[in-house]
């Protein structure tokens, strides 16, 4: 077998112990050194979170236990992390369970490190752990024999020597364990994988197809309590008094509590809670800012047609370039808000006693959450534990700890066990937004030429934007230049499934459609015209691979069937990189009752080797229809503060009429894994803005399409 | 308060409640059965789909003495041990994301497969199109139900 050697100090980053009850438990970290005095328990029970991302164990009849803390919010990393472990330590995949340490059982120390980890970090560690768990083996199976490690083989769990004779891993567990760590292991040459690459299904699956407690919602504590807050209905406002006579009537309220502008209903079950919050009659205050969002949209504007920029990129003199251009075509394309809709609504469990805090549910950032309630409750942070639950979605909203700070401060009120739980409503009103954002474009043509690019953005509550400006066309256009203009509002706004990406995709991708159509130009030829430009770029801020993108383009037009497709369909083209992942899209449309329907989506992605391929098809389907979803139907507004939809009867989320098929490729190579949760989903608002264009003639330049071209139809009726 | 009488997944329960509360909160708060899920609360998401008499309804705007002694299946009691051929279907194409949804997608599945044994695709997406995934699995949702009804 192919072994590629490993140089990195492993024994900076693992650790072994030898258990008690047998078997051996080897300690490690993705990304940190561990530190150098801590070693693994050796006792299962004393699984220590701190000094460690997760543990593996080895037992004395050779099966493998993964212990991580590390929950699950629909991206697979749960069962891609095992399959990792499994390839290298040379193990069958059904020898490997994972199990989410902390949860339902007071054996595990409640200490939790390290958020969502995503396989792009885990990736080296997990396999330089499996691997060297599996050298440690071998190297107790020789000494038994007397031979070196050299003439043994490992396959499906045992060990085998020079003279045909075998012991399977449990055998020599404990041997090993007493091993020190070796530093000269070698992992496999991706051409032997045979675990990753082939499909797993979800290591969850038959807990959620039969219903079985899994996620926040779901989690239960003897004599708990449940809680429904009343919020202020606009952003801005305080509370400024409130009547609880009626909510107290309602049978199973228990007692009303006011926290800051909040105030929270306790009942001893949901309905009531719910019921009784309703009942809650309050008077609010309007603060001096309360926003709405025409004003964001004229205040953007200003914002673009201003000065006030800080400018996160600049190549050659765009000024020049402009000033010299045959044709300069400016164009502005504008955002709304957008909440992230978790099917699970936001919801968290805690209970405050005098020496300890325990906090239970969905949350993506446990170590900045503790910190936050530490805070809040004037309390040490090792008095504070952090529990996490399986997560009915994510999309950047569990990252914020908003919802956990609220039960902290309500447990410590009422020293009572307690669920918070929000309604649709209340998840959809008291929201962490996408900001909405309006971006101008420009660019400068000369001889046919693109010779300038001009980028310039208008945020809401503007942050993260750093490694964009590196994106393409930044290295293929001489003259480039990215700005950049933020205006704070009171509004709360954070991370959406791919930050900015998810809109700036669409814009640059809707932009290059038109710019390349006046031009005359060809927009797949032009595409790879100008990556070829950056190749052998000597930028190290360059953030994609040209050669990857070009690779990508060329395998999109051949399994799209571009230029190639049935009468009546129409195609829109995007190639687009970001979250470390290079992909390409093809939208297919076709008009149905005069509008624009999306039919089919062909996805072409290089995210390295494939770790699952069932599990990245899936994200890259979810990815593409949620982009295509969002970009067609997702709006959001505010009147005075106040959200414009509270709940699925208004809002509109894609369903499974308006799905489109999603047909996804992947490239084949020897790469590192990158992330997929993310990159379908920007460039699918791109490609089907490029393909309306063709079925209709308008071009889109504003989301939700719909709202955009019933706008459109609108003003063609009124001529 | 009035006390109930329910049957849910073969077995009667006597449950005291208000005459509104949605029969959701009853069966995941009192009676334990949390694989149903909260989603909107106004029969938009089909989060918290049960069968009732074998029709796959609502269970959020459904209140408890409207169901009173009538058969109820959740997704704890749609199969013993989990092999109903629309569970089995999820599993062999691996069909969930979060998962949060599903329960109520496979029993919304699972009604329309009772009513209609060999449904085109423009059934099936009718059928499935008033359950929400905002994981977006619909693709695979359709293939499910299809192997499902080929089984
Ligand atoms: S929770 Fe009942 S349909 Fe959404
Ligand atoms: S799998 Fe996440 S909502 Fe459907």
């Amino acid at each position: 077998m192919t072994r590629i050697s490993s140089t990195i100090d492993r024994r900076s980053f693992l650790k072994v112990s030898s258990l008690a009850g047998g078997g051996m438990l080897i300690g490690f970290n993705f990304l940190t050194a561990c530190k150098s005095d801590v070693q693994p328990p050796v006792n299962i029970a004393d699984l220590n979170f701190n000094d460690f991302n997760a543990f593996i164990q080895i037992a004395d009849n050779g099966m493998v236990t993964i212990f991580s803390p590390n929950p699950e919010i629909g991206q697979g990393v749960k069962t891609a992390m095992p399959m990792i472990i499994a390839e290298e330590l040379d193990v069958p995949w059904d020898h490997v369970f994972v199990k989410q340490a902390g949860l339902d059982t007071d054996n595990f120390t409640r200490q939790v490190a390290g958020g969502s980890q995503s396989i792009r970090f885990g990736w080296d560690s997990l396999r330089e752990t499996g691997a060297t768990a599996r050298q440690m083996l071998v190297n107790a199976a020789a000494a038994r024999w007397g031979v070196k490690p050299a003439e043994c083989s490992t396959s499906e769990g045992v060990i085998t020597g020079p003279g045909g004779e075998s012991l399977h891993y449990g055998e020599v567990v404990r041997e090993a364990a007493q091993l020190e760590v070796p530093d000269n292991v070698s992992l496999k040459d991706p051409s032997e994988f045979k675990i990753i690459g082939n499909d797993a299904i979800n290591v969850d699956i038959d807990e959620i197809i039969t219903g079985k407690p899994l996620f926040g919602l779901d989690y239960k504590k003897e004599g708990m309590v449940y809680a429904s807050v009343l919020r202020p209905p606009s952003f801005g406002q305080t509370l400024d008094s409130f009547d609880d006579t009626a909510a107290k009537a309602v049978n199973g309220v228990q007692e009303v509590v006011r926290f800051g502008d909040k105030v929270a209903v306790i009942a001893n079950n949901t309905w009531a809670a719910i019921k009784g919050k309703r009942m809650l009659k309050a008077e609010w205050k309007d603060g001096e800012k309360m926003e709405s969002s025409s004003d964001h949209d004229q205040l953007l504007s200003d914002l673009l047609d201003g000065s006030d920029f800080e400018t996160l990129r600049e190549d050659g003199d765009i000024s020049k370039a402009f000033a010299e251009a045959d044709q300069v075509i400016e164009r502005t394309y504008t955002s709304p808000f957008l909440p992230h809709n978790c099917m699970e609504p936001m919801n968290f469990f805690g209970e405050v006693t005098d020496d300890k805090v325990t906090l239970v549910g969905p949350i993506q950032t446990p170590e900045g959450t503790r910190s936050g309630v530490a805070k809040l409750l004037e309390r040490p942070e090792e008095s504070i534990t952090i529990d996490m639950t399986r997560m009915g979605g994510g999309f950047g909203r569990r990252l914020y700890g908003d919802f956990v700070m609220e039960v902290a401060e309500i447990a410590d009120k009422i020293r009572k066990p307690v669920k918070l739980i929000y309604t649709r409503e209340d998840d959809m009103t008291a929201g962490i937004y996408r900001p909405a954002i309006k971006y101008r474009i420009a660019a400068s043509v000369k001889d046919g030429e693109i010779t300038g690019y001009h980028l310039k953005e208008a945020a809401i509550n503007r942050n993260m934007y750093n490694l964009i400006p590196n994106f393409f066309p930044a290295g293929a256009i001489a003259n480039y230049k990215v700005d950049v203009a933020n205006y704070q509002s009171n509004i709360s706004t954070g991370a959406w499934r791919a930050p900015y990406t998810n809109f700036l995709a669409f814009a640059e991708q809707s932009f290059f459609d038109e710019l390349f159509e006046i031009m005359g130009a060809d927009p797949i030829q032009t595409r790879l015209d100008l990556l070829e430009k950056v190749k052998g770029t000597t930028d190290e801020k360059i953030e994609y691979s040209p050669e990857r993108l070009q690779n990508v383009i060329r395998m999109a037009v051949e399994k799209s069937g571009w230029g190639t497709q049935k009468e009546g369909v129409h195609q829109g083209f995007v190639a687009y990189y970001c979250h470390n992942t290079h992909v390409a899209e093809v939208a297919d449309v076709v008009m149905e009752n005069d509008m624009p329907v999306v039919k089919k989506v062909t996805c072409v992605v290089d995210c390295g080797i494939l770790v699952n391929p069932t599990g990245a098809r899936n994200q890259v389907e979810g990815g593409v229809i949620d982009g295509v979803g969002h970009a067609m139907y997702g709006d959001f507004s505010f009147d005075k503060g106040r959200p414009g939809y509270k709940n699925f009867d208004t809002y509109r989320l894609i369903r499974m009429k308006e799905a489109p098929e999603v047909v996804s490729h992947f490239v084949k190579n020897d790469l590192s894994p990158t992330g997929l949760g993310e990159p379908a989903l920007p460039p699918a608002g791109g490609a089907v803005a490029n393909a309306v264009y063709k079925a209709t003639g308008k071009r889109l330049t504003s989301q939700p399409f719909i709202e955009a071209l019933r706008q459109q139809s609108e003003k063609e009726i009124k001529g | 308060m009035p006390t109930y009488s329910l049957k849910v997944n073969g077995t009667t329960h006597q449950v005291e409640a208000d005459a509104d509360t949605p029969i959701l909160w009853v069966l995941r708060d009192q009676l334990d059965l949390v694989g149903t899920k909260f989603g909107c609360g106004i029969a938009q998401c089909g989060a918290c789909t049960i069968h009732l008499n074998g029709e796959a309804v609502r269970s959020c705007i459904l209140t408890i003495s409207q169901v009173t002694d009538q058969e109820i299946t959740t997704i704890e009691g749609l199969s013993e041990k989990g092999d109903h051929p629309v569970q089995v279907a999820w599993k062999e194409l691996d069909v969930p994301q979060c998962g949060y949804c599903q329960a109520g997608q496979i029993m919304t599945a699972s009604a329309l497969l009772d009513r209609n044994q060999n449904p085109s695709e423009a059934e099936i997406k009718q059928a499935m199109h008033g359950n929400l995934c905002r994981c977006a699995t619909y693709n695979r949702i359709v293939k499910a139900v299809q192997k499902a009804a080929n089984s």
